[in-house]
C-alpha cells in the first residue's frame, strides 16, 4: 500500500506548487500574457517577436504606463516558451490563462500555434492581440477574442503578382499567358499564402506549371529547381519561413535558374543580402511592414524612429515580425485606456472598436479581427538594399522586372 | 486488515481522488486530462515493450491515426470533409455543432478512431513484428515518422495546415473537465483490462516471448499472432486516448501532435522505463512523476527545459534503467510477494548495510 | 505526379541532374553512415546522436568562417573538436551503456541529441546558417545538368576522407586493435588491448566523421539545430540495407539513397521525400526480414 499513498501525496504537493507563484503579483501592473518561441525552428522569429512586445512595453513604461479610468498601470509580459509546436502552445495559453490568472494575451509566432492557441482563449473568453498569425483560417472559426494587427497571408504577394502582370509586356506576354511556378512550405502559414496566390492568379489569368510543396524539414530544394528549370516558368515564389527562403536563394544561384520573376516571402528575416550578397539582387518580398513607411504615433514617432530604438537596443534592424509584435502591445494599451476598466469583456469590445494609426500603420479590425487598413508592401533587393517597390504610394522606386538574366 | 480488502479501498481512495481532482485543482484539469492520457500512453507502451520485450518507437502510430480518425469521422457526420478542412481561406463559411452533434460525432468518433487504430495495428503487426531487437524499434521509428510526413502532405485531412476538431458548444460547459473525466474513465478501464489480461494465459505467453521468444515457439505458442493481438490491443486503448488528445487540444498538428514521434512517442517509452517497465503500477507512477517534472521544468527552466529533459532520460537510462517499481522491489522484495531467503545476496547485503 | 514522370521521359538530361545531384549528397550520407556502422559494429551501439554530430560539425565551419577562415580548414577542425567530444562522451555516458542491450544506447544517445540540440539552439538562435565557400557551378548539357563545385568538393573529400579511414582501419595498431574488438572484444581483452581505450577510440573516430561531414554540409547545403534526425535515420538505412562491416556496402547504398530520394522527391512531389526515405526504410527491413523469415530466422 505504501507506493499508492506516496503517489497520493507527490500528487498533492507537486500540484500546490505553482499556485504560490501566481498570487505573487503588484496590483499596479497589467500582466499580459504570450507564450513564445524561444527554442525550435521558429526560434529566431519567436525572438523579434519577443523584442516587439518588449520595446513597446518598456516604452510605454517609461511614458508613464496606461492610464485606465483614473488609475495607471505598467504592463509586464509573462512569457513561456512553447518550443515552436502548436500542441505546447495550446498547454501554455491553458496554464497562463488558468494557474498564472492572464486576462489578456499577446500572440504566439507563426499561424500554427496561433491556431491552437486561439481555441484556448476563445474558451476562456480572454481577449488575444496577436501579431504573427496571418492565415485566413484564423478568421474563418467564428472566433470572437482574436485580433491581428498584421495583414492576413492571401494578401502577402498580392502585390508581386500584379507587379508581374503589369510587366508582362516586357516579357513580351499578355498576363494571361504568363505561367507560374510555386514551391510553398507545408504549414499553416505557407499555405494560406499559396492559396491567396491561386486567387490572384485565377483573377489575372495566369497558369500554374509547378504546385510544390516543401517538407517542413527543408535544405534541399533541387528536384523542384530542376523543374522549374525545365519547365521555364515567368515566375517563381517560393514561402518557407526563413528557412525556406535561404535554401531557395542559395540554390537558385548554384543552379542558375533563370526566371524572370522571383518572389518570396521572408527574406529579411533570412537576411538573405548578408547571407548572400548579390546572389539575392531583384528578389521580390513581402513585408507587412518597412522603416521607410511614412506612418508615425505618438509612442515610438514614425516608422524610422521605430528601427533606429530597436537597433539601438537589439544591435540589428527590426524585421517587421518585431513590428507588428510591438503594435500589438500599442493596440492593447489602446483598448485599456478607451475601456476604462480592465473587464476581459469590456477589453475586448473596446478591441473591436480599435481605429488607431501606429508607427506599424493603420489598424482597425473586421468584425472576425483582422486588420483591414494596413496594406501588405512589397519589397526588391536593389543594389543590396530592401527597397519599396509597391504599393505605389509608399514605393521608394520602381521595380527591376524582368531580373536581368545572370 | 487483509491484504485485498486495503488494495480495494486503496483503489477505491484513488478513484475518488481522481473524480474530485477537477475541483479540488481547477486550474490544472487541462494539465490532469493530459496526464490521465500519459498514463494510457504508457500503459499501453508497457504492453507491448516491459510485457512482451518489443520496444517500439511506433506506437504514435496508433495515437495519430484514432486522433484524426475521431476528428474527421464528428466532422464528417454533418459536413463535408474536404470543405471543413478547405475553409482555411476566403468564404466565410462557420461550421457550428449543436451539442446533439457533437455528443453524436464523439460517441462515433471514438470507436472509429479505436477501431481504425486497431486495424493499422494489425496490418503494420503482421509485416513487422517479425523482427525483433533494434531491427523492430528502427523499423517502428520509420512507421511514425512516415505515417506524419503522409499526414503533412494529405489535402483531404488539412495537410500541413493541421486540423481544427469541431468548436464545442456552450451546452458542453467546462470542455477541459468534461475530457478530464473521458481520459481519466480510459486510463481506469485500461489499466483494469491490463490488470486482468496480465493475470492470463495470455498474459503469461508475452511474457514467455519476452524471455525467450524462440523458446515460447517451441513450446507450441503461436507467437505472431500473439504479437500481433498484444500490438492491436495496445493500439486500441491508444486510439480513443488520441480522439480524446485531439479535442482536448483542439487543434491537431499532423506531426506536432498527432504523429509526434521526438515528443510523445519518446515520452511514452520514457514514462514506462521511469516507473519500471513490465510492472503493472510502474507506467503509471512513471507518467504522473514525468507530467509533474515536465510542466515543472517548463515553469522554472525558461528555455532550457529541453536539456533538463534530455539530461534527465540520459540520467534514467543509464542510471536507472529498472525505474521506480523495479528499484522499489529490489529494496523491499516482501512488498512484492517475494519471499526472501535469509541467504539469498538480496537478504545479506540487506542485513550487512541496516 | 504522371507529368513529372513525363518530364523525366522527355528530358533525360533532368534525369542526370537528379542523379548527379542525388550522388553529390549521397556521399555525405554514406560519410555519416560509415561512422554508425563503425560504432554499431564494433560497440553494439545505435548512435542517436548521429545527425547533431553533423549539426555540431556544421557549426564548427560557421563559426570558422565566421573568423574570416576558409571553411575548407574547418573540416579537419571540425573533426579534431568532435573528435575530443566523442572521447569525453564515451567516458561520461557511453561507457556505461556499452555492454547494455541496444535499446538503452538509442535512448541514452537520443537524450545526447536533444541536449546537443538545444545547447545549440541557445548559442547560434534556431535559423539556418551556411558556411559560403565562394566556389561556383559546373554546367552540362547546355546548362540542364548543374553541379555546385562545393558539392562535388563535398563528395571528392568524402572520397578521400572514406579512404583515410579504410586504410587506417586496416593498417594502424589502433585500427586493428578496433578490428579485433569487434570480432571478439573478450579475447581482445585477453590479448592485452585496452578495450575501454578502443571503444572510447571508435566512438571519438564516429564522431569525428560526422564533424568532418557536417562542415561539407554547412558548405553545401544547410545547418540549423534541428536538422539530425533526417541524417541519423538515414545513416541507419544505410547501414541496415548494407549489413555491418561492408564497406563497399555501406558507400553503395549512401549513393543510391541519395539518388532515389531526388528521383523520389522529384516524382511524388518534394514534401512527400522525407516520407519516401522512411518507407523504403521500413520496406527494406520488412523484405529482409520476409526473406529470412523463409529460412527460419529472423532480423536480431
Amino acid at each position: 500500500m505504501l507506493h499508492h499513498r506516496k503517489l497520493a501525496i507527490a500528487v498533492m504537493t507537486t500540484a500546490c506548487l505553482p499556485v504560490a507563484t501566481a498570487l505573487a503579483q503588484s496590483d499596479e501592473t497589467i500582466t499580459l500574457g504570450a507564450a513564445v518561441s524561444l527554442t525550435g525552428k521558429y526560434t529566431t522569429n519567436g525572438e523579434h517577436t519577443q523584442r516587439g512586445y518588449d520595446l513597446a512595453v518598456s516604452k510605454i513604461n517609461e511614458a508613464g504606463g496606461v492610464k485606465v479610468g483614473d488609475k495607471t498601470y505598467k504592463l509586464e509580459v509573462k512569457y513561456y516558451d512553447d518550443e515552436s509546436t502548436p500542441a505546447r502552445g495550446a498547454e501554455l495559453a491553458e496554464r497562463l490563462i488558468q494557474q498564472d490568472g492572464v486576462q489578456f494575451m499577446l500572440g504566439p509566432y507563426s499561424s500554427g500555434i496561433t491556431k491552437a492557441v486561439a481555441p484556448v482563449t476563445e474558451k476562456h473568453k480572454i481577449p488575444m492581440v496577436e501579431a504573427n498569425g496571418a492565415s485566413r483560417s484564423l478568421f474563418t472559426n467564428g472566433w470572437q477574442y482574436i485580433f491581428a494587427t498584421l495583414s492576413t497571408s492571401e494578401q502577402y504577394l498580392t502585390g508581386a503578382l500584379t507587379l508581374a502582370a503589369e510587366n508582362a509586356d516586357k516579357l513580351g506576354k499578355k498576363p494571361e499567358e504568363m505561367t507560374v511556378a510555386l514551391a510553398f512550405e507545408n504549414d499553416p502559414f505557407s499555405q494560406d499564402v499559396r492559396a491567396g496566390v491561386l486567387d490572384d492568379m485565377e483573377k489575372l489569368g495566369m497558369k500554374v506549371v509547378i504546385d510544390d510543396q516543401l517538407p517542413r524539414e527543408l535544405n534541399d530544394m533541387a528536384a523542384t529547381l530542376t523543374k522549374t528549370k525545365a519547365l521555364k516558368p515567368d515566375l517563381l515564389i517560393v514561402s518557407g519561413h526563413s528557412k525556406g527562403a535561404a535554401t531557395a536563394v542559395r540554390q537558385i544561384n548554384e543552379m542558375k535558374v533563370n526566371v524572370p520573376i522571383l518572389a518570396m516571402t521572408h527574406c529579411d528575416s533570412a537576411d538573405v543580402i548578408g547571407k548572400f550578397g548579390e546572389g539575392a539582387e531583384y528578389t521580390l518580398c513581402a513585408t507587412q511592414w518597412s522603416p521607410t513607411l511614412s506612418y508615425s504615433d505618438d509612442l515610438f514617432g514614425s516608422a524610422g524612429d521605430f528601427a533606429t530604438l530597436f537597433e539601438e537596443t537589439y544591435g540589428y534592424a527590426p524585421p517587421y515580425q518585431a513590428a507588428e509584435s510591438a503594435a500589438a502591445v500599442q493596440v492593447f494599451a489602446d483598448a485599456f485606456t478607451r475601456a476604462g476598466e480592465l473587464d476581459p469583456q469590456k477589453v475586448r469590445d473596446a478591441l473591436s472598436q480599435t481605429d488607431m494609426m501606429t508607427f506599424y500603420g493603420q489598424i482597425k479590425f473586421d468584425e472576425t479581427g483582422k486588420n483591414i487598413a494596413k496594406p501588405m508592401a512589397l519589397y526588391q533587393v536593389l543594389n543590396g538594399e530592401y527597397k519599396v517597390v509597391s504599393p505605389s504610394n509608399f514605393a521608394e522606386t520602381s521595380a527591376v522586372v524582368p531580373r536581368p538574366s545572370m | 486488515m487483509n491484504n485485498g480488502a486495503a488494495r480495494l479501498i486503496g483503489y477505491l481512495a484513488l478513484l475518488a481522488a481522481g473524480l474530485a481532482a477537477p475541483f479540488l485543482f481547477p486550474a490544472y484539469q487541462s494539465q490532469m486530462a493530459e496526464l490521465w492520457l500519459f498514463i494510457v500512453f504508457a500503459l499501453t507502451w508497457d504492453l507491448i515493450g516491459g510485457q512482451m520485450g518489443y520496444n517500439s518507437f511506433g506506437n504514435v502510430v496508433f495515437l495519430g491515426v484514432g486522433m484524426y480518425a475521431c476528428a474527421l469521422t464528428q466532422v464528417g457526420l454533418f459536413y463535408d470533409v474536404s470543405l471543413y478542412n478547405q475553409a482555411r481561406g476566403g468564404g466565410a463559411t462557420i461550421f457550428t455543432f449543436d451539442w446533439q452533434q457533437y455528443l453524436e460525432g464523439l460517441a462515433v468518433g471514438l470507436p472509429v478512431g479505436a477501431a481504425l487504430a486497431a486495424v493499422t495495428a494489425a496490418f503494420l503487426g503482421s509485416l513487422v513484428l517479425g523482427m525483433r531487437g533494434q531491427y523492430f524499434a528502427i523499423c517502428t521509428l520509420g512507421l511514425g515518422i512516415a505515417a506524419g510526413e503522409i499526414a503533412n502532405g494529405w489535402e483531404w485531412i488539412g495537410a500541413g495546415s493541421g486540423m481544427v476538431p469541431p468548436n464545442a458548444p456552450d451546452a458542453i460547459g467546462n470542455l477541459a473537465r468534461f475530457y478530464y473525466y473521458f481520459a481519466m474513465a480510459l486510463a481506469v478501464l485500461t489499466f483494469l483490462v491490463l490488470r486482468h489480461l496480465y493475470a492470463t494465459h495470455f498474459g503469461l505467453a508475452i511474457n514467455a516471448i519476452r524471455d525467450d521468444e524462440d523458446k515460447a515457439e517451441s513450446m507450441g505458442l503461436r507467437t505472431t499472432r500473439i504479437k500481433v493481438t498484444a500490438w492491436i490491443i495496445s493500439a486500441f486503448f491508444l486510439g480513443i486516448a488520441g480522439g480524446i488528445m485531439g479535442n482536448l487540444k483542439r487543434f491537431i498538428d499532423p506531426v506536432d501532435t498527432a504523429f509526434a514521434g521526438p515528443t510523445f512517442g519518446v515520452w511514452m517509452v520514457l514514462m514506462a522505463i521511469l516507473g519500471g517497465k513490465g510492472t503493472l503500477w510502474g507506467p503509471v507512477i512513471g507518467a504522473i512523476v514525468f507530467q509533474v517534472f515536465k510542466e515543472v521544468s517548463w515553469t522554472y527552466l525558461l528555455g532550457w527545459q529541453r536539456v533538463a529533459l534530455g539530461l534527465l532520460i540520459v540520467l534514467i537510462v543509464v542510471f536507472f534503467p529498472q525505474g521506480i517499481m523495479g528499484f522499489l522491489r529490489e529494496r523491499f522484495p516482501e512488498r512484492f510477494g517475494h519471499r526472501v531467503e535469509s541467504d539469498s545476496p538480496v537478504a545479506l547485503s540487506r542485513e550487512r548495510a541496516g | 505526379m504522371l507529368d513529372n514522370l513525363e518530364i523525366l521521359v522527355q528530358a533525360p538530361v533532368i534525369t542526370v541532374d537528379l542523379v548527379l545531384n542525388g550522388l553529390l549528397v549521397g556521399a555525405i550520407f554514406a560519410l555519416a553512415a560509415y561512422g554508425m556502422a563503425l560504432v554499431w559494429g564494433v560497440m553494439n551501439i545505435i548512435n542517436i546522436a548521429q545527425g547533431e554530430f553533423v549539426m555540431l560539425g556544421g557549426y564548427v565551419a560557421i563559426v570558422m568562417v565566421g573568423y574570416g577562415l576558409h571553411p575548407l580548414l574547418a573540416v579537419p577542425a571540425a573533426a579534431i573538436l568532435l573528435f575530443c567530444l566523442g572521447w569525453v562522451l564515451y567516458y561520461s555516458v557511453i561507457f556505461r551503456v556499452v555492454d547494455r542491450d541496444l535499446f538503452i544506447s538509442i535512448l541514452a544517445t537520443f537524450g545526447i541529441s536533444i541536449v546537443l540540440q538545444q545547447l545549440m539552439n541557445t548559442v547560434f538562435g534556431g535559423d539556418v546558417q551556411i558556411a559560403d565557400a565562394k566556389l561556383g557551378t559546373v554546367f552540362l548539357f547546355d546548362g540542364f545538368v548543374s553541379l555546385a563545385q562545393v558539392k562535388l568538393l563535398a563528395f571528392s573529400l568524402a572520397a578521400i576522407l572514406g579512404a583515410i579511414l579504410i586504410v587506417f582501419l586496416k593498417r594502424s595498431r589502433l585500427g586493428q586493435a578496433i578490428r579485433a574488438t569487434a570480432q571478439n572484444a573478450r579475447a581482445a581483452r585477453v590479448l592485452g588491448i585496452d578495450t575501454n581505450r578502443v571503444y572510447a577510440a571508435t566512438y571519438g573516430l564516429n564522431a569525428a566523421l560526422c564533424g568532418a561531414c557536417g562542415a561539407l554540409v554547412a558548405m553545401a547545403y544547410t545547418i540549423h539545430p534541428y536538422i539530425g534526425l533526417p541524417y541519423t535515420v538515414r545513416s541507419f538505412m544505410i547501414v541496415v540495407v548494407a549489413g555491418l562491416g561492408n564497406i563497399g556496402g555501406v558507400i553503395f547504398a549512401g549513393l543510391s539513397l541519395g539518388a532515389a530520394e531526388n528521383i523520389a522527391g522529384f516524382v511524388f512531389g518534394a514534401q512527400y521525400q522525407l516520407a519516401f526515405v522512411f518507407l523504403l526504410l521500413v520496406a527494406v527491413l520488412v523484405w529482409r526480414n520476409w526473406r529470412l523469415a523463409r529460412k527460419r530466422e529472423y532480423l536480431k
